[in-house]
């Protein structure tokens, strides 16, 4: 449906709600649990489900063309992600794969690198560079002649 | 509250205001903050950054890298590369630009902790194809979130950006923009000395192939509503290339992406009784299309013509042999994690019909028709180019400055420029981000807003709420009123024109001028009923000038069909009444513009110049 949400896990929290980038994950008022209130508009991109810090929210794949009975499951770490999927046979399947080799947080600021020259901002180098291309100097053309095709 | 509206009005005066978050929109925070030590650089975005855009769900490969250091390919390949793949059609300056800076925007992806696939032997990247590498993109977008969180002076979220502001003074230059909060339905006004729309291409402007709850599942988000065009064409911006819309060959109805398959994994496709098509099709597709037939590698419309003749010869399905390339366990792995990682769904899809892709093959499809801009495809802005290598026709000083001053593009928004992806996107906002810098330096004076055009666009934002809560006694329950249309019906309709009549999934993806004429005039009819849509709510009133934006998008792509008579890229969309491609008369850019002033649309065209 997309995604589903258990009335026994969600909790209300709204993390959700904030992740959701169609903006369809909302609080049912009455019942005070997320829902999913416009399935037509779910991509099963699973930002909900990997944000949900109660594990209350899953995927049942769109009634158009995915037959009942399957549950693919995603586990998100600070450096990993492990997705643990049911086949409609029962069979499982497990993968884990990194997300990211850095700690959370530690990207540098543009702003805390010395502040580049008047005349740099006008040339064709963009911030780095030619350092982080790796190569020598920016590669350049000669200008084509006008008119031509 | 303010006159019964569900919020107040907030106002926000900044030196460059981008709007859009995603992957170009993050790279133009970041670049901004870099020459701007000082400036009051503000995002504004739909959703959340961490997980908006088209990479919200992830990547599993970058698709735009030339690998410089090692030798492996030069900006200059890419160019003749892009060139073939477009059908001669695309703005080299642009392409050659993002290419000779891409690199540096990846390597700096890979210091901040993006892992990218590197073989042990060589220390190279693992390449998927000639320009691809392959990464464990799970987490991108949070990771390139992290950098624009500390580079940008404010992140404004849950921000719809509906309408850019001119300068009271000058129509033709930009003076900042307003949006709706769509969590507590505040007003918001920005005031900016230069604008850099950074925002999405579209999806939903085509009927898709699933119809239900399965309609959520298109290739490009249901979040790309085309806000890249729609804002500029009403502020009189010349666009470019918009008849250039994008089909993909994809996983049937998953939508999983093919390119690991064909690429990496060398999987093959045949038709239903195990042949391979494309060879002993191509005697035809010379005769349609000339030299282009063998252009190598084969560009990707023509790819798309020649699954769809053997689909229409009655030979489907088309499969893919996963089942006789994952012979270990590594690539079966793989094979995975390509869905994981970027089209969870199609992992779904398999999961729910029992598809073990070591055992049997897969079904591919063609996708209904999108509109956008750094794919296979380059719909957009017509901007200027860089400096030191754009042809004289196509540079006005600012490098992504579009034809009104002081708005720049990047991304979807950037029209002629395709190829970029991600990689390239981001390049790209870093690009127009400097580009946007040196003009604040050169125009420190902030713009003027009309207060009066921000109390009638204020009223205009607000109305589907008012027109709710006005109307909506006089039926008892339900959807159904003889003067209201919700969002979601409008959407419907317009999906149905342009795929009936602009050459969608049950055209065949085939039009003419008669039936582009037919669609222009049922287009004209919705955007008068959209005069009396109504919203119940904050979710519905975003929903509505999403259907806005989308109906500016769908009108320009039928205006630029029906100008070019001709079937330039066979497999994206065919005129049945010009079915060959024309280089003599054709090989050129059709541009447009929109009067605000009067309304009116001039379609007209552009000379191609060639980089070398």
């Amino acid at each position: 449906m997309p995604t589903y949400v258990l009335t026994s896990k969600c909790k209300g929290c709204m993390e959700c709600v904030r992740i959701c980038p169609s903006d369809i994950m909302h609080i049912d008022p009455e019942q005070g649990r997320a829902y999913n209130i416009e399935p037509p508009m779910c991509w099963e991109c699973f930002a909900c489900v990997k944000a949900c810090p109660e594990a209350a929210i899953e995927v049942r794949g769109y009634a158009d063309f995915a037959p009942l009975h399957h549950r693919v499951v995603p586990t998100r770490t600070a450096d990993h992600i492990e997705w643990n999927i049911v086949m409609r046979s029962g069979a499982t399947k497990q993968f884990v794969f990194p997300i990211r080799t850095t700690p959370w947080g530690s990207i540098r600021p543009p702003q805390e690198s010395p502040p580049p020259s008047p005349e740099a901002l006008r040339s064709e180098l963009l911030s780095f560079e030619p350092d982080y291309l790796a190569v020598e100097s920016l590669p350049t053309l000669p200008r084509p002649p006008a008119g031509g095709a | 509250m303010e006159d019964g509206r569900p919020g107040q009005t907030r106002r926000v005066d900044c030196d460059l205001l981008i709007v859009g978050g995603g992957f170009a929109g993050c790279g133009a925070a970041y670049e901004a903050r870099y020459w701007g030590r000082d400036l009051k650089v503000v995002v504004a975005e739909k959703a959340a950054i961490e997980r908006s855009g088209a990479v919200a769900q992830g990547l599993s490969a970058i698709n735009c890298y030339m690998g410089m250091r090692w030798d492996e390919n030069k900006p200059e390949d890419f160019v003749r590369y892009v060139r073939n793949d477009l059908m001669g059609l695309s703005r080299e300056d642009l392409v050659y630009d993002v290419a000779r800076h891409v690199d540096s925007t990846v390597h700096m992806f890979e210091e901040w902790g993006l892992p990218i696939f590197t073989d042990p032997q060589t220390g190279r990247y693992v390449r998927e194809g000639r320009w691809q590498v392959m990464i464990h993109g799970e987490s991108y977008k949070p990771l390139i979130a992290e950098a624009t969180r500390k580079a940008a002076s404010e992140v404004h979220e849950r921000i719809m950006v509906t309408h850019l502001l001119p300068d009271a003074r000058n129509p033709k230059r930009v003076a900042g923009a307003v949006g709706i909060n769509v969590r507590d339905g505040s007003f918001w006004v920005f005031r900016a000395k230069a604008v850099i729309v950074a925002a999405a291409g579209a999806s939903h402007i085509y009927r898709p192939r699933s119809a239900g709850e399965g309609a959520g599942r298109t290739w490009y988000p249901p979040w790309a509503t085309g806000s890249a065009y729609a804002l500029l064409i009403q502020m009189g911006a010349e666009m470019t290339q918009m008849e250039n819309r994008l089909v993909v060959t994809r996983f049937k109805d998953g939508y999983g992406p093919v390119g690991a398959w064909f690429l990496l994994l060398k999987a093959v496709a045949t038709n239903a009784a195990g042949e391979h098509f494309e060879s002993t099709r191509l005697p035809e597709l010379r005769e349609r299309v000339g030299k282009y037939a063998d252009a190598k590698p084969m560009p990707t419309c023509l790819r798309n013509h020649l699954m769809l003749q053997e689909i229409n010869a009655g030979n489907g399905p088309i499969l893919l042999h996963t089942e006789r390339v994952l012979d270990t366990p590594e690539k079966v792995s793989i094979g995975w994690e390509d869905f994981l990682n970027m089209t969870i769904g199609q992992a779904v899809t398999w999961a729910s019909q029992g598809i073990e892709p070591t055992e049997t093959p897969s079904e591919l499809i063609l996708s209904e028709p999108y509109v956008m801009g750094s794919h296979a495809v380059c719909a957009g802005a017509w901007t200027s180019g860089p400096a030191d290598v754009a042809p004289g026709a196509y540079q006005w000083k600012y490098n992504r400055m579009t034809t009104v001053e002081g708005l720049f593009g990047a991304g979807d928004t950037v029209g002629g420029s395709a190829h970029k992806f991600s990689s390239g996107s981001y390049t790209e906002g870093r690009l127009a981000a400097k580009a946007a810098v040196a003009y604040i330096q050169d125009h420190p004076e902030q713009p003027l807003v009309s207060e009066g055009a921000v109390e009638d666009l204020r009223q205009r934002l607000f109305s589907p709420l008012d027109r709710y809560q006005s109307r909506r006694g006089g039926v008892t329950a339900g959807t159904v009123s003889p003067d209201l249309l919700y969002p979601d019906q409008g959407l419907y309709r317009l999906e149905k024109i342009m795929d009936e009549y602009g050459g969608g999934v049950s055209a065949n993806y085939i039009t003419n001028a008669h039936l582009l004429e037919r669609g222009l005039h049922h287009l004209a009819m919705l955007r008068t009923d959209l005069g009396e849509v109504a919203a119940k709510d904050l979710h519905q009133l975003q929903r509505s000038w999403e259907l806005q934006h989308r109906l500016w998008t769908a009108e320009a792509v039928l205006r630029h069909t029906l100008f070019r008579q001709e079937t330039r890229w066979p497999g994206y969309y065919y005129r049945s009444d010009f079915p060959k491609v024309d280089d003599e008369k054709w090989h050129c850019f059709v541009n447009s513009v929109y009067e605000p002033a009067s309304g009116e649309w001039k379609v007209f065209s552009r000379p191609y110049q060639a980089l070398f």
